[in-house]
């Protein structure tokens, strides 16, 4: 992996070469602050009144008070919070079974017209949901989804069902069988086969993928908008542009409200940096 | 099921005749994902189609059939074309920094020297990615804001005043401003992705060039460049694909304005179908971004199938 630094180690350290090192830490470490400053901004801000937030930017806050923190999250961050924890477990859990349930079928049953079956599951991951949505507001809307948790629901898991499909199913066929064949002698059903053995030896595909949908649920934007209208079942990025507009002059609780919805999900890759790693090489690389 | 027939080493179960009830009964394995991806996914594309030659009109709810007329009021429709800028220019400067400059990026990273610490700077550069355009969105718009915006104090600061703006309230630099957001945002994660490539990349294929005299640039350039070349090219698409059907961010900071100088099509789609309650026209500009999405995808497609002939 010795790509650029390498001069450092390799050959002996020259002036030029540790030049050469000290340019390159001070341009990540400068890129490092681009990212990361805006954040920590977002962070200090809800720290802040308005007097505060209108004087010199770049102060630190004069007193360390949650009062923002928690009037954002009275004034509906948490309801919010709750609806976007709902629709993304359950999204998520019925995203991967569906697709881990199609990859079994894809790869471990005799099945007819199965080159039909991968292309058109496979083919949804082309199609875009935004062409998707007039269309899809007149059928929510006519079969008594709209706004409501199940709309955006079933709208996650068919959508995301092509992407965590291909990733199980380039996963599942990298597994041996001998395992499913042993099994099926001893007399175990097809059922039997996915859920004890399969499913647990696709394991890290399958943490992958629901970190993957997690990823994309917890921020989804579009669908959230134009499926919901009431704050009962608004998420969270819907809920943050509807509190930005009530509380529009109280620039502290804005601030505050961004930052506890980014936390949660910045937490969750770190803790789980090396599932979501796989997933998209998996994704990707293929 | 216990007497269906063993597989094969290739995936591809081995037909038996004789039991074909088996073989159709395997399709509930797919019944759930055929279904939903077919009525939710699939269906609604078709009827855009269908939407997309009527008129509907709001008060009476009657639909008439127009046939491509929505389409040639796309050919005169000045907003359509400023979209339609605004969205290519997305895709040449995320092709700039979220390809290139995250390409030279990764090489940086990962040739450090220790595992923990390219870690660290992937992790650190990919923070922005993980959170929802909808908050970093907001954070841009108050960081753009003339009166409390962190860019202007920033200039301020620096002495650069003559370059202060009203980033987003300005018709010209209202659609930089959100394509720089969307920079500072994404190209964590395509560096991300290089650094993942450049990782598969085999360690003695570079000590071989150093062996050979090949400098640092050398060896980006040689080695590192035209073994990830796939990744290359696929990011290209995936970013010209993203970015004709950039909706969030424009929506959150300008929502299209000021004067509509920084719509994109998936926004002037809403603000049609959606605000003006034209759904028939939003479905043609719905079209549009199909149409393009469709293009970039078969570009992947034949992309991935001749990479895996080449292999």
């Amino acid at each position: 992996m010795t790509v650029m630094a390498a001069s450092g180690r390799t050959a002996r350290p020259t002036f030029g070469s540790a030049l050469a090192k000290a340019f390159l830490y001070s341009f990540l470490i400068c890129l490092g602050i681009v990212v990361l400053y805006p954040l920590v901004w977002m962070a200090l801000n809800g720290f802040k009144d308005n007097g505060q937030i209108f004087g010199d930017p770049f102060a630190l806050p004069s007193r360390w008070t949650w009062g923002n923190y928690v009037q954002a999250w009275n004034r509906g961050v948490r309801d919010y919070l709750v609806s976007s924890l709902l629709v993304t477990v359950a999204s998520a859990i019925c995203t991967v079974l569906i697709s881990a349930w199609t990859a079994y079928g894809l790869t471990r049953t005799p099945m007819p017209g199965k080159p039909l079956v991968v292309g058109l599951v496979l083919g949804g991951l082309m199609l875009s949901p935004t062409v998707a949505l007039i269309p899809l507001v007149r059928m929510l809307q006519a079969i008594g989804l709209y706004n409501t948790y199940w709309a955006l629901i079933i709208l996650y898991t068919a959508f995301r069902i092509p992407f965590s499909t291909f990733l199980i199913r380039a996963y599942m066929l990298g597994l041996p069988k001998d395992l499913d064949e042993a099994a099926r002698i001893d007399g175990a059903s097809e059922g039997q086969i996915f859920w004890r053995i399969t499913l647990p030896l696709c394991q890290p595909i399958i943490i992958s993928c629901i970190i993957l949908h997690v990823l994309f649920a917890w921020n989804e934007y579009l669908f959230a908008m134009v499926f919901t209208n009431g704050s009962a079942v608004q998420t969270l990025p819907v809920g943050l542009t509807s509190l930005m507009s009530k509380n529009g002059t109280n620039y502290g609780v804005v601030f505050a409200a961004m930052t506890i919805s980014a936390l949660p999900i910045v937490l969750l890759f770190f803790a789980a940096q090396r599932y979501f790693i796989r997933g998209l090489s998996e994704g990707i690389g293929k | 099921m216990e007497g269906a027939p063993l597989s094969n080493a290739a995936g591809e179960p081995a037909a038996k005749a004789g039991r074909p009830f088996r073989h159709w009964s395997s399709l509930r394995w797919v019944a759930g994902a055929v279904i939903l991806v077919g009525w939710f996914v699939y269906y609604p594309i078709v009827d855009n189609f269908i939407v997309s030659t009527t008129d509907e009109d709001i008060f009476t709810g009657e639909t008439t059939n127009i046939g491509l007329a929505n389409y040639e009021r796309l050919l005169h429709d000045p907003v359509v074309w400023v979209a339609l800028w605004n969205n290519t220019l997305y895709a040449l400067i995320s092709i700039i920094f979220q390809v290139g400059g995250a390409f030279v990026l990764a090489a940086l990273i990962e040739g450090l020297g220790s595992e923990r610490q390219r870690r660290f700077w992937r992790a650190i550069y990919f923070i922005p990615s993980a959170i929802s355009i909808t908050v970093t969105g907001l954070l841009f718009y108050f960081i753009y804001q003339p009166d409390i915006g962190l860019l202007n104090a920033g200039l301020r600061r620096i002495g650069l005043e003559q370059l202060i703006q009203p980033w987003l309230g300005s018709e010209h630099t209202a659609i930089y401003a959100i394509i720089a957001m969307s920079q500072w945002q994404g190209f964590g994660y395509s560096t991300l992705l290089f650094a993942i490539a450049i990782q598969k990349i085999p360690r003695d294929l570079y000590d071989a060039a150093v062996m050979d005299g090949a400098g640092p640039l050398r060896r980006l350039w040689s080695v590192t460049l035209p073994l990830t070349r796939e990744m290359t090219g696929l990011m290209i698409i995936v970013t010209i694909t993203g970015a004709f059907q950039v909706f969030n961010e424009v929506m959150v900071m300008t929502a299209g304005g000021p004067n509509n100088r920084s719509q994109v099509l998936g926004t002037w789609l809403y603000q049609q179908g959606f605000i003006q309650n034209n759904f028939g026209y939003g479905a043609a500009i719905a079209a549009v971004i199909f149409a393009v999405t469709m293009i970039t995808g078969a570009a992947q497609l034949w992309y991935t199938r001749r990479r895996r002939v080449e292999l």
